[in-house]
Order: C-alpha cells, then structure tokens, then sequence
C-alpha cells in the first residue's frame, strides 16, 4: 500500500449517523428500483422486437382472416368499419395486458435468481418495493402498447395528434392497474410454476374477455357478467372509443360496440376512475403482501 | 477500537421440534475478523440470520453495532454490509449499476455516491470491468462485487456467509486477500462463516460451532494449543499389537481412525524415534505435525468436520445454483 492512499477513518461504533429521511428514502428506492426495470427493459432491445410479433400476428393474421367474412356486418357499422380495425386497439390493449403481467413476474425472477433479497434485506420501507416494482412494470407496458400506434397506417386506422396525446393517460392508466395486479400476484408467489398457472388460469382468460378481439354487446348472460367482472375490459374500452372517433362513425354505432352495464353505456372518466381503483387496491394488497413476508 | 460491536446472549431458534440454535453467546470486538466455523447444519447460517436481523430468535438478546437486533432492525441493517451465501447480484446490469443501486436504497448521500463506488470498486480490483453486465463476470469478480456492495453505504460490521463457497483455492486467497485490505484500510469489523478449516485460520478469533452450540472460541493458535502438543499419526500391519505396547510402553492412548493410529503428545519430536524404537510391531508409516483446526474439531465434537457430505451437498447446491440460482 503506498503512503499516498487516502485512509478513510472507519465510522465508530455507536456514533450517531446522520438520521435518514424515511420517506426521502423510501421516493429514492421507488426511484433506482422504476429505473432499473427501465434499464433491464432498454438493454433487452430482443424482447422488445419479439413482443411486436404477437400483436402483429394477431392483426395480420386473425384480424385480415376475420375481416373478409365479417365485411357489411351489422354491428360493425354495416361495412363503415372493418373488423381489424375494430381490433386494433383491442390488440395495443392485449399489449399493456401481456407486458404488465410479464412485467410484474420479474419480481419472481429476482427471488429465483437472489437479487430480491438484496432489495427485501435493504433498510427501505417495503411498500417502496411494491410501488417501485408497480411503476416499473406500468412504463414498459405502456410503452409496449403505444408503440403498435406505429401500425395505424397499416390496418386503416387515421390517427390525430389529439388521438394519440388521449391514448397516452389511458394507456398508462390501463397499465397501472394491470401492473399492480401483477405486482400483488407475484409478491406472494414462490416458484415459476406459479407463473404458468398465472398466465393459462387469468391472463389469458382475461385476454379472451375483455373485449380485444369482439364487442361486449349481445353476448350470454354468464359471459356478459365475466367480462364486466374483468378489469382489462375497463382498460380496452376508452381505447377503442378514442380510436373508433377518428373514424367517422356515428356515436351510436359506437356506443353499441363498446361496454355497457344494465344497458348504460360506461362514460370514459368512470372506466378510467374503476381502473386507477382497482389499481390501487391491487397495489395495497402488493405492499400488504410484501411486509407479511420475511 | 476495542469496544463490542457484536453481543449475543442466550440466542435460541426453534424450528417446531428442532433446535437450530441451542443458546449461544458471542462478543465481537470493533476491527476483528471473527470466524464462525462447523459443519453444515451447525446452526451457523441460522446465527448469522438472527444477527443480520433476517430471522428473529426465539430466545436470547443481540445488539450489532450498539443496536437491538430486536427493536431496530431497519438501524442494525443501515450499519451493517451482508453478502449472502448464494448469488445475489443483478446479472443484466454492470458492476457500477449494482453498486448504485445498492447506493440508492441505502441512502448514500448523493455527494459521495460516485466517489465511494469509485473507491470499492479500485479496493476489489473490478475498475476494468465496472462497465460489463454482471453476467459476464466469473464467480469470484461476483464474489468481489458483493463484497464491494456490502461495504458501500460504509457499514461497521461486514457480515460474510460462506464468502468463499465453491470458489477455486486461487480465488479464495484472493478473496482473502481483499478482507485483509478492506480491515486494515476501513478498520471494518469482519463476521463470517464457513465450514473451511484451512480458512479459519486467517481469522482473529474462532467460534467453532457443532448442533447448535458454541463448543470452543478463541484464537486459532489457543484453540491449537487445546490438543496439546504435536500430533502422531502411525499405520502398522499389527495394529492391536501397537496399540497396545504404545500404552503400555509410551503412556500414550492412540485412537484409530480408518487403520491409522493418532496420538497427541507434548513433543513430538522427542517421541517419534521413541515409538520407532521401543516398538515390538512393525512400524510401517510415521507422521508428525502441528495440531490444525481439524484436529481441534476431532478433539472437540468426537467427530471430523465430515467435510466429505459437505462436499456432496455443496456440489449438489452448485448444480441447483446452475440450473435455477436458487437457495435452499
């Protein structure tokens, strides 16, 4: 060791430290840990290309087939409006549904691969994590949902700048309360297994039933009520709607396609308000959660 | 320093029916490296957890760093630095991105953030490669980067379980290595565990743990001198015979371990031409050397550190890290 090294005095045992601000603390954990899913997010640019391929799939593929034969239907505005257009903001919101329950499982990830305790043994309050984590997983699955806005031009969708600045707060909303939903899944999960189980047993059920792929309207009684119990339909709903208005249909045509209760048809600030509730009381159970365990 | 940063008193964990740890007492001074050392299962892992505040014990009282691990455990967590036993660093982000991590949720004052991380990662040698995802690292540049990270937010006590765990003999020295530096530069009170003899012996002080309890603590050469004297080990082709002209003629006991016969005596040097003299059986092999920490443990517990299941189950737990990371 050379002289020239600066030796820096060990802290004496018992020594009052300066006293750190809990809740300085707790925005500064919330912080690094939003910002290192953002991180993990950017450098995995491979994820980010392969997630475009299902959404395209499902547009192409699905919504062409499904186009041809259902041209001039009634419930599409007798041929104003054709079905892949219908299911384009259903597929941005399959995106934020996907990406948000992906998102969410990292934290399974991090307790298989140690780093979660690394975070859970920090002097940090736990709803930090659980926050942190949220907010994390709400970015990339907006982001990854407002990025298929690329794919307008191709399925015949105008968009206006208005449109997209709308779709921006609404995405983001969708994507918090799916996020949240996956953060308290996964707070309390243990293995992979419990991952599969997640994605075959809710998300895509979830999927199926939210409206993406048909209208909620004239469906049976038992799969209406499954539908308005799920809260991916609260999300993709004033999508379409923001959507489906650029495209010259009369609002009536579009009030019969999107979700109804009893008949009423739901205005977007109530879907939006059901969705940032349902997110918060998914994020309480998350941080709940994230205490309880050791 | 010689104040206590580490006090234990009585610490018991229960599981249901069995008792991890049957009531230990410890005290650790400010700037020692103390060694807690047994077999797998000893309760070692289990002490470490109640002092790093992970588990709480179900008797017994413990401060670190002049705090209760009981009451505040959040206090006793901002002053102490761990590196746990598995893996627990981010692979995807670099060296540099775990440290501010790390930074950030302890609460490193933005000031000397960078500076600090700068500092540990000069201190572990890992300057060069702080821009690399952590995956590309090997296992001791992982090993170096916890360490660094546990020492970030300048903690008083450095807690390590089993720091050199399936790392190469090269690796392990080099870890070493890097405490050393880290106490004599920081004056930082190291506390770790493991179940390699030949390390303890860097240690200033020794707990040796087996079944959950403390059975001998001190320097490594006081609980050497626990043996008294040298150690003689001798095979023969008529082993009954020599053991028993040995204690007839010698007034030595030998205990036979696998066909080999070892004796504690006071000096050695003096005995051997003895034993090979006066023996009427054939004298086929002789060895003579220091007492090592093995022979304290055999002396101790009646039983060697069983470092052969040891070394199954670690081989077993290396695959599982492989396949899955995973602990337990």
């Amino acid at each position: 060791m050379s002289a020239e090294v600066a030796v820096t005095p060990a802290v004496p045992s018992g020594v009052q430290r300066a006293p750190v601000d809990t809740r300085l603390a707790s925005l500064r954990a919330i912080y690094i840990i939003w910002y290192r899913d953002i991180l993990r997010f950017w450098r995995d640019r491979w994820r980010l290309v392969a997630s475009l391929t299902q959404p395209l799939l499902f547009l192409v593929v699905f919504g062409s087939g499904l186009s041809s034969s259902l041209q001039g239907s009634a419930s599409f505005g007798a041929g104003r409006l054709s079905y892949i257009q219908f299911m384009y903001p259903g597929i941005i919101g399959m995106a934020i549904l996907f990406s948000a329950i992906f998102g969410a499982m990292s934290i399974v990830w991090d307790r298989e691969f140690g780093f979660l305790k690394e975070v859970l043994v920090a002097p940090i309050d736990r709803s930090a994590v659980a926050i942190g984590k949220a907010l994390g997983g709400t970015t990339q699955a907006m982001i990854q949902g407002l990025i298929l806005l690329v794919l307008a031009p191709f399925v015949g969708v105008k968009l206006s700048l208005l449109t997209v600045l709308t779709m921006i707060p609404l995405a983001a909303v969708m994507a918090f309360g799916l996020s949240s939903l996956g953060v308290a899944l996964a707070s309390s999960m243990k293995s992979m297994q419990g991952f599969q189980v997640v994605i075959n047993f809710l998300m895509m059920p979830m999927f199926f039933l939210s409206g993406a792929l048909f209208p909620l309207s004239g469906l049976p009684g038992w799969m209406a009520v499954l539908t308005r119990i799920d809260p991916a339909s609260y999300g993709i709903d004033p999508l379409r709607r923001v959507v489906l208005s650029e495209s010259g249909l009369p609002s009536a045509v579009i009030d019969k396609l999107g979700l109804t209760i009893n008949g009423q048809v739901l205005p977007i600030p109530v879907e939006v308000g059901i969705m940032l509730a349902f997110g918060i009381v998914m994020l309480a159970i998350a941080v709940i959660s994230f205490k309880r365990r050791d | 320093m010689a104040e206590t940063v580490i006090q234990a008193h009585g610490l018991v964990k229960r599981y249901g029916e069995l008792e991890a740890v049957r009531g230990i007492d410890l005290e650790v001074k400010g700037g020692e490296i103390f060694g807690f050392l047994g077999p797998n299962g000893a309760g070692k892992s289990t002490t470490i957890s109640i002092l790093c505040t992970l588990l709480t014990p179900t008797a017994g009282t413990a401060r670190v760093a002049g705090i209760d691990v009981m009451h505040d455990p959040a206090g006793v967590r901002q002053r102490i630095g761990l590196v746990f036993q598995d893996p627990s660093v981010d692979g995807e982000l670099t060296g540099r991105e775990n440290l501010e991590f790390h930074a950030f949720i302890y609460s490193v004052p933005a000031a000397v953030r960078r500076q600090r991380i700068d500092e540990m990662l000069e201190l572990l040698q890992l300057t060069d490669r702080a821009g690399s995802q952590v995956r590309t690292y090997s296992g001791g540049m992982k090993r170096r980067l916890e360490i660094a990270r546990g020492m970030l937010h300048e903690p008083e006590v450095l807690f390590l379980d089993e720091p050199t765990l399936g790392l190469d003999p090269q690796t392990r020295q080099s870890i070493w290595n890097h405490l050393n530096e880290l106490r004599a530069r920081k004056g930082i009170t190291i506390f770790m565990t493991t179940h390699y003899m030949d390390e303890a012996e860097y240690c200033d002080r020794i707990a040796i743990i087996d079944r959950g309890k403390i059975v001998a603590l001190g320097t490594p050469d006081q609980l050497k001198a626990m043996v008294g004297g040298d150690v003689v080990t001798m095979t023969s082709s008529q082993p009954d015979a020599a053991v028993r002209e040995i204690t007839e003629l010698l007034g030595v006991t030998p205990s036979r371990e696998n066909g080999t016969l070892r004796m504690e005596v006071a000096d050695g040097k003096a005995f051997v031409p003895r034993l090979v003299r006066e023996l009427m059986a054939p004298v086929d092999t002789v060895t003579l050397r220091r007492p090592s920490l093995d022979d304290v443990f055999v002396k101790l517990t009646g039983h060697a550190i069983r470092d052969e299941e040891a070394g199954t189950k670690d081989q077993m737990r290396m695959m599982g890290r492989a396949w899955m990371g995973r602990r337990r």
